[in-house]
């Protein structure tokens, strides 16, 4: 399985933000994608994930039949969690609609150190514990491509720590990760793609 | 493709049914409508029978209109709508998924309690049976046909007035049916099966246009 990205290019609004942007990743490999708030990180990821239509450019992946959305996990600025549901529900959801067959709701949460609160409804929980929630819906249905857009957000040092370790061995596992973010990331040997202001004439 | 559909299903039913889900409301609008035409129109129980089924077919219209631009904004603000889309089903299903349980939640109350608002109006017992059967064809099709509004006004902060004023034109061959065949009961000139047909057809004209005309909205947005 190889994620190939050919040529991309982006507008917004009527707006270039990058053009011919290629990158390919193997398994077990990384990306860090860096830039001004605007240059179009956010953009990028969504391109890949399928949720943006490029301008031009193709996004494919080599060795599988299925689709690059369908084989991918995108956490972007909002958390995609229903405040009306428990925390487990919202597991019990995202497991379901991704297909994640029956792996387990409990471990996921409890690697994410919010075990205690599977059954409180999310909307009691803090902005870092939300996160944490939208994270451990990896865990749940697994899938080669985690696209993180500011994936630390609200985290404190040990919410970190743990999304470090879990992304360390979602790429011993074969996965590969694009992440987008102005905080440092611990991603060992990722590679840098630094987007251009766009909004610079 | 059957756990996702099912999936949404019963997220959605969960949520419409919880604390602010909203799926009380209609009926109350519909009670509401129902209750204030005797005021409007006097003590009248003759006339208010003759009328009864097209005030029943006319409030649950504007009943299953409440709502309907919610069914995609709610998932479009807290970003459950990026999850959808990276769903390894068709979106075409997964606005049927949610159609369907938006209906249950909302559409299906106004189907059962609308014979109950019929005795208040005195309105014929062969025709109250043939009120709740129209309606059971006939609100759906409104609920489908509210996906495409839901899914064209899914990122306008007012989308919930748009949404009633691009449906209810669309909305009007469903209640002319609607009301012909259930008057068609009680006067007996024309036999109920041919206005039931008629609304029976372009009910599923609009279960298959709706999902599919959502679909194509929401993909649009990415652009």
């Amino acid at each position: 399985m190889k994620l190939v990205v050919e040529g991309l290019s982006c507008s917004r609004g009527g707006r270039s933000l990058f053009q011919g942007l290629s990158f390919g990743l193997s398994r077990g490999q990384a990306i860090l994608v860096t830039g001004p708030n605007g240059a179009g990180k956010t953009s990028l990821l969504r391109l890949v994930a399928g949720l943006l239509v490029p301008t031009a450019g193709r996004i494919a992946l080599e060795g599988s039949d299925g689709t690059v959305g369908e084989a991918s996990h995108f956490v972007g600025h909002l958390d995609a969690v229903k405040g009306a549901l428990t925390a487990g529900e919202n597991l019990v959801f995202g497991r379901a609609l991704l297909g994640g067959g029956d792996t387990s709701i409990e471990l996921a949460l409890e690697r994410f150190g919010i075990g205690a609160l599977q059954d409180l409804p999310a909307q009691v929980f803090s902005a870092g514990q939300r996160r944490r929630l939208a994270l451990a819906r990896l865990l749940v249905a697994p899938r080669p491509i985690w696209l993180l857009d500011e994936p630390t957000t609200a985290l404190d040092t040990s919410g970190q720590q743990m999304l470090a370790r879990l992304m360390a061995e979602h790429r011993a596992g074969g996965g590969v990760i694009v992440a987008a973010t102005h905080a440092t990331l611990d991603l060992k040997d990722a590679r840098k793609i630094s987007l251009p202001n766009g909004g610079a004439v | 493709m059957t756990a996702t559909f099912l999936a949404v299903v019963a997220r959605d039913l969960k949520l419409a049914l919880r604390v602010g889900g909203g799926a009380g409301i209609g009926v109350i609008f519909f009670l509401a409508i129902v209750t204030i035409v005797p005021f409007a129109v006097g003590p009248d129980l003759p006339l208010l029978a003759r009328i009864g089924a097209a005030v029943l077919w006319i409030g649950a219209l504007l009943a299953s209109l409440l709502g309907l631009d919610r069914i995609f904004a709610g998932d479009h603000e807290d970003g459950s709508l990026d999850l959808l889309l990276l769903a390894p089903a068709p979106l075409e299903l997964i606005g049927v998924a949610k159609a369907t349980a938006h209906w249950i939640a909302t559409g299906l109350p106004l189907v059962i309690i609308a014979p109950l608002l019929g005795l208040m109006l005195g309105v014929d017992p062969k025709a109250l049976m043939a009120v709740s059967l129209t309606l059971l064809v006939g609100t759906p099709a409104v609920t489908f046909l509210g996906l495409i509004a839901a899914a064209l006004s899914v990122a306008l902060p007012r989308g919930g007035l748009l949404s009633a004023v691009l449906i209810l034109p669309l909305a009007i061959p469903l209640l002319i049916f609607g009301v012909a065949a259930t008057n068609a009961v009680v006067a007996g000139e024309i036999p109920f099966g041919t206005p039931f047909r008629l609304l029976c057809a372009i009910s599923l004209f609009f279960l298959v246009l709706g999902p599919a005309a959502a679909a194509a909205a929401l993909r649009h947005v990415r652009e």
